[in-house]
């Protein structure tokens, strides 16, 4: 398995918090995603070798929770939140505005390889709907105007790296 | 009457100018004070003072916490785990983010005291997934306390020793069912398991004694043990004791969290004193009073019947504004307050398309291990969103009513219930609406309708 230094030294750190090894099954889910980008048949077959469990077990772990995913998805993540507190405020206008400034459609990569919208459930932050999580940070009351904003943050970025 | 005061014991120092996460700033302002006087005391008496207390679960289901801790098998000699459950979820609930995120320090020293109380030598705080930061600011924290020797070996040279380690889920829901979130920080998927045998007071994590508080409630105890168990008590109603926080998200004018005692606030002075009502133009057509699984309330319907004021029974007549926003009041007239998460919807909302936003929500959660809330979830949320974007038919509200109500009571777990009391409720209280939904639907919307589904 091939993941940074420091990905293996949290690995080895985050087993000894629980006395039973299988309990880190999702931290190093986690940690793996985390570097790796997905969930690889190679990254359930180390795990559960990590964790002396058989593959199933983990595998089963990877398709029951939504955040594990088995393949690549675009360099940022849009996730909105589609329940009914950020729907009552305009959530679906708000992921309709990521998906065609990013000419792209829910689930999947945008052309450009850029971004992937995604509707979520609750992100648990109803007062401020609606609300969006872009990569680890939250963002509140995203509008269709402030969509727009965000969007045109992301693509800036984009350029900056070319 | 205008509402009451806010009055913020958990939420004091949230969006507090100048208040940052740090340990500094919480020991500038009285932190860990509570622990360094809990460690001298026994702690029976600690568990004495929440029984007093009549501190009720924040999470939902508000189960006397200290019944709770009184049910703890403590002659096993199995250890026993404390698991904070921050696993936030319920649809329009918002308060521990706050806590976590702005006040971690609170919440720790709350859980090292219910820890040193229940002689907890290992607690796990189960964050949910979708909150990498929350976790990440409750690991420098509890890296801050350990540092200052209130989290770890020998605690204040006591000789008590206590570890807190920060578990993260991955975007399941039914993670914040106690049985499921066990599982779950096991290592495993998060099906919930049969009680009996499984209360996890008895056989929970490891099938060791565990308890499960929510990060709130942890909270408040905290305050109890600063305060003690009785002038707790004095604060909100008998029964009802201590504060609420409300989380009000939805269709009013300044939505948010606010902390009340309980039971002292009626739905009406929370909305439309506290909120500032309903947007410009608009009425409050229904509200969801405590999570999006309690039965929904329609603005204009009436709740009569007889309830303990004292020792005497007295007639009530409320509206909806009326109702006391406190867990046995809103039990009473059919509802919960459940988490506190307070979903407000007004005329622009067509209920139908409202549903069809819940029932996706409970069919993607299901964990699917029984069949009733697998399939009639699904089928739920099938029959609705067809409604909405397929074909409606007069009878389609009866057709659900008669999925949703062969799933509760058939179920391992209180899912059952909270998937179907939804569409039971919305069925009941807007009958005409699912009945001539296939003609409201080729009417043009409102101008401010939001799509739901």
């Amino acid at each position: 398995m091939n993941l940074k230094t420091e990905t293996f030294q949290r690995i080895d750190e985050v087993i000894t918090h629980y006395p039973v090894k299988r309990s880190a099954t999702l931290p190093l889910l986690h940690l793996i995603q985390e570097d790796v980008g997905h969930i690889s048949d190679e990254a359930i077959t180390w795990i559960a070798q990590k964790l002396e469990l058989q593959p199933i077990n983990v595998l089963e772990v990877v398709t029951f929770y939504p955040m594990f995913r088995r393949a690549p998805i675009g360099r940022r993540h849009i996730k909105v939140c589609r329940t009914l507190s950020c729907a009552l405020s305009g959530g679906y206008k708000t992921c309709d505005t990521f998906e065609k400034e990013f000419c792209t459609h829910r689930g999947e990569i945008s052309p450009d390889g850029e971004v992937t919208v995604e509707f979520v459930e609750c992100l648990a932050s109803c007062g401020t709907a609606p609300v969006v999580m872009i990569d680890e940070v939250l963002h509140e009351k995203v509008d269709v105007t402030k969509a727009k904003q965000l969007s045109a943050q992301i693509k800036a970025e984009a350029a900056a790296r070319k | 009457m205008p509402a009451p005061e806010q009055r913020r014991i958990i939420f004091q120092h949230i969006d507090e100018p100048g208040y940052t996460n740090d340990i500094d700033c919480y020991l500038r302002n009285g932190g860990y004070e509570v622990l360094k006087k809990s460690v001298g005391r026994k702690p029976e008496e600690l568990i004495d003072e929440v029984k007093k207390s009549g501190l009720r679960g924040r999470g939902g289901a508000g189960f006397p916490c200290g019944v709770k801790w009184g049910l703890v098998d403590r002659k096993s000699g199995k250890p026993i785990y404390l698991i904070v459950n921050a696993d936030e979820s319920e649809p329009g609930t918002f308060k521990d983010r706050y806590i976590m995120h702005q006040d971690p320090h609170q919440l720790i020293e709350g859980t090292i005291i219910s820890c040193f109380a229940n002689n907890v030598k290992q607690a796990y705080i189960y964050i949910r997934g979708e909150m990498p930061e929350g976790a990440r600011i409750l690991e420098k924290a509890i890296t801050e306390a350990r540092a200052k020797n209130f989290v770890g070996p020998n605690i204040l040279g006591t000789g008590y020793s206590c570890e807190i380690y920060v578990h993260r889920g991955a975007g399941a829901y039914i993670c914040g069912e106690e049985t499921g979130l066990i599982e779950s920080l096991e290592g495993k998927r998060a099906n919930p398991r049969i009680k009996p045998p499984y209360f996890p007071a008895v056989l929970g994590l490891y099938q060791c004694p565990t308890i499960v508080n929510n990060v709130e409630t942890l909270c408040h105890v905290k305050y109890i043990a600063e305060h003690g168990g009785e002038a707790y008590a004095k604060i909100g109603t008998p029964n009802n004791t201590g504060t609420r926080i409300f989380c009000v998200s939805g269709h009013v004018q300044r939505p948010g969290y606010y902390e009340f005692p309980a039971g002292t606030i009626t739905m009406g002075q929370l909305l439309n004193d506290v909120c500032g009502g309903p947007l410009p133009g608009r009425t409050f057509k229904a509200v969801i009073p405590g999570g999006s699984s309690a039965k929904i309330l329609r603005f204009g319907e009436r709740f009569k019947g007889k309830r303990k004021v004292g020792a005497e029974m007295v007639d009530y007549d409320w509206g909806v504004e009326d109702v006391p926003m406190d867990f046995d009041s809103l039990g009473m007239i059919g509802t919960m307050g459940g988490s506190g998460g307070v979903i407000v919807m007004d005329d622009t909302v067509n209920m139908v398309e409202a549903l069809a936003n819940i029932n996706a929500f409970y069919s993607h959660e299901s964990c699917g291990q029984c069949t009733p809330c697998r399939e009639g979830s699904l089928w739920m949320k099938k029959i609705s969103s067809r409604m909405v974007h397929g074909d409606a038919r007069p009878q389609d509200g009866a057709l659900l009513k008669s999925v949703a109500d062969q799933i509760p009571g058939r179920t391992i777990c209180a899912f059952g219930e909270a998937c179907s009391w939804p569409t039971q409720s919305f069925i009941a209280k807007f009958t005409d609406e699912f009945n001539n939904y296939h003609e409201a639907k080729k009417q043009p919307k409102p101008a401010a309708a939001n799509v739901l589904v």
